[in-house]
């Protein structure tokens, strides 16, 4: 998996959104270690202070905690990255009707496209 | 405190200004792009910082020391040509950084070399552009200075040199160290900088934490540099 930035936002919120990401993906299942910060920065191409940074938001919101001397672990909490990954759902749900929206498609046609695409697909 | 730091450093090459009033403060533990376009002073303030030049007024601490025999040993420097004598093999560049200074990390260097399968006993003429500064920097970046000074790091090399060498960077700078990268490549280097600190015609124009320019902004740092140094 790679890891890209774009420009318009602060790179240390991007990395909370990727690593979020491969934490409700499964990428980093629930309960594991996490790479040491400093693995991560070189993997991903940051500052390791930035990579701190976002590692401790994440620990802020509870989807990553530390142990003083073995390291970050994914939390074990289940039902904390299901509302994590529902979080997600939400924002590209809320970013696809914005883009229709431009489109000038209602509600009642965005359905029924959504129907109709999955027909096709089957 | 600050590890590197000008108050009102002024410097003229005859009556032609290089550098005008600069004052900034660089923290330890960052990772600092100097950027600027060509010709706009960050060689002449690198080359201060390292004894090479002199300055007329003002002040640039290093460790709230001005530069000299004592500076010199906590800093690294890496100069934007190669200064190594070409008839060395690699195995005598580690001598000679061994003799000169006494916080090089040989086996550090050695690992690196062997990583990217250089033989010892490949001579720097023998190696292409490209590899000859990926040397250059493991030796810079092998001692265990406080305070490293790269001037134009990844100029003229191919994106996957680059690659290796911003993370060589990243992978090898003590957490309480600074790292001041000079460059106009700036696209390339944002994402691994703290800070930059932006010069124009001698003069320091901003200087801020790269998430801070694109909180506020709302766009990168090297879209802000096309702005500010829009020709």
């Amino acid at each position: 998996m790679e890891w890209r930035f774009h420009s318009d936002a602060p790179i240390y919120a991007q990395l909370v959104e990727e690593i979020t990401l491969r934490i409700v993906t499964g990428v980093y299942p629930p309960g594991d270690r996490l790479p040491a910060v400093r693995e991560l920065a070189v993997e991903a191409g940051v500052n390791p202070n930035t990579m701190q940074r976002a590692l401790s938001e994440l620990e802020r919101e509870n989807l990553v905690f530390s142990q003083r001397t073995s390291g970050r672990f994914v939390t074990e909490d289940r039902e904390m990255i299901e509302e994590a990954k529902k979080t997600i759902a939400d924002q590209r749900i809320r970013t696809f009707l914005k883009a229709m929206d431009q489109l000038g498609y209602s509600r009642e046609e965005i359905l029924r496209l959504i129907v109709e695409e999955e027909k096709e697909e089957a | 405190m600050a590890i590197f730091e000008a108050r009102d450093l002024s410097k003229s090459y005859g009556s032609v200004p290089a550098l005008t009033h600069v004052n900034f403060s660089i923290e330890p533990g960052k990772i600092v792009g100097l950027l600027g376009p060509n010709g706009s002073g960050k060689s002449t303030l690198i080359k201060i910082a390292n004894g090479l030049l002199t300055w007329q007024g003002g002040e640039l601490l290093i460790d709230g020391k001005n530069p000299g025999p004592d500076t010199k040993g906590i800093v690294s420097y890496l100069p934007e040509r190669t200064y190594l004598p070409d008839w060395m093999t690699a195995k005598q560049t580690l001598d000679f950084f061994s003799d000169f200074y006494p916080d090089f990390r040989r086996d550090r260097a050695e690992e690196m070399l062997r990583y990217l399968n250089i033989p010892l006993t490949q001579r720097i003429r023998q190696m292409s552009k490209g590899t000859r500064e990926k040397v250059q920097l493991i030796l810079v970046m092998s001692r265990a200075a406080k305070l490293y000074l790269l001037d134009e790091p990844i100029g003229g090399v191919d994106p996957a040199a680059r690659d290796y060498i911003l993370n060589t960077i990243i992978g090898n700078y003590d957490p309480q160290a600074t790292v001041v990268i000079s460059t106009h490549l700036i696209a390339d280097v944002e994402q691994i900088l703290d800070e930059v600190i932006f010069i124009s015609q001698g003069q320091i124009v901003l200087q801020k934490s790269v998430d801070e320019i694109r909180e506020e902004q709302g766009k990168s740092v090297d879209q802000l540099f096309r702005e500010v140094f829009r020709c």
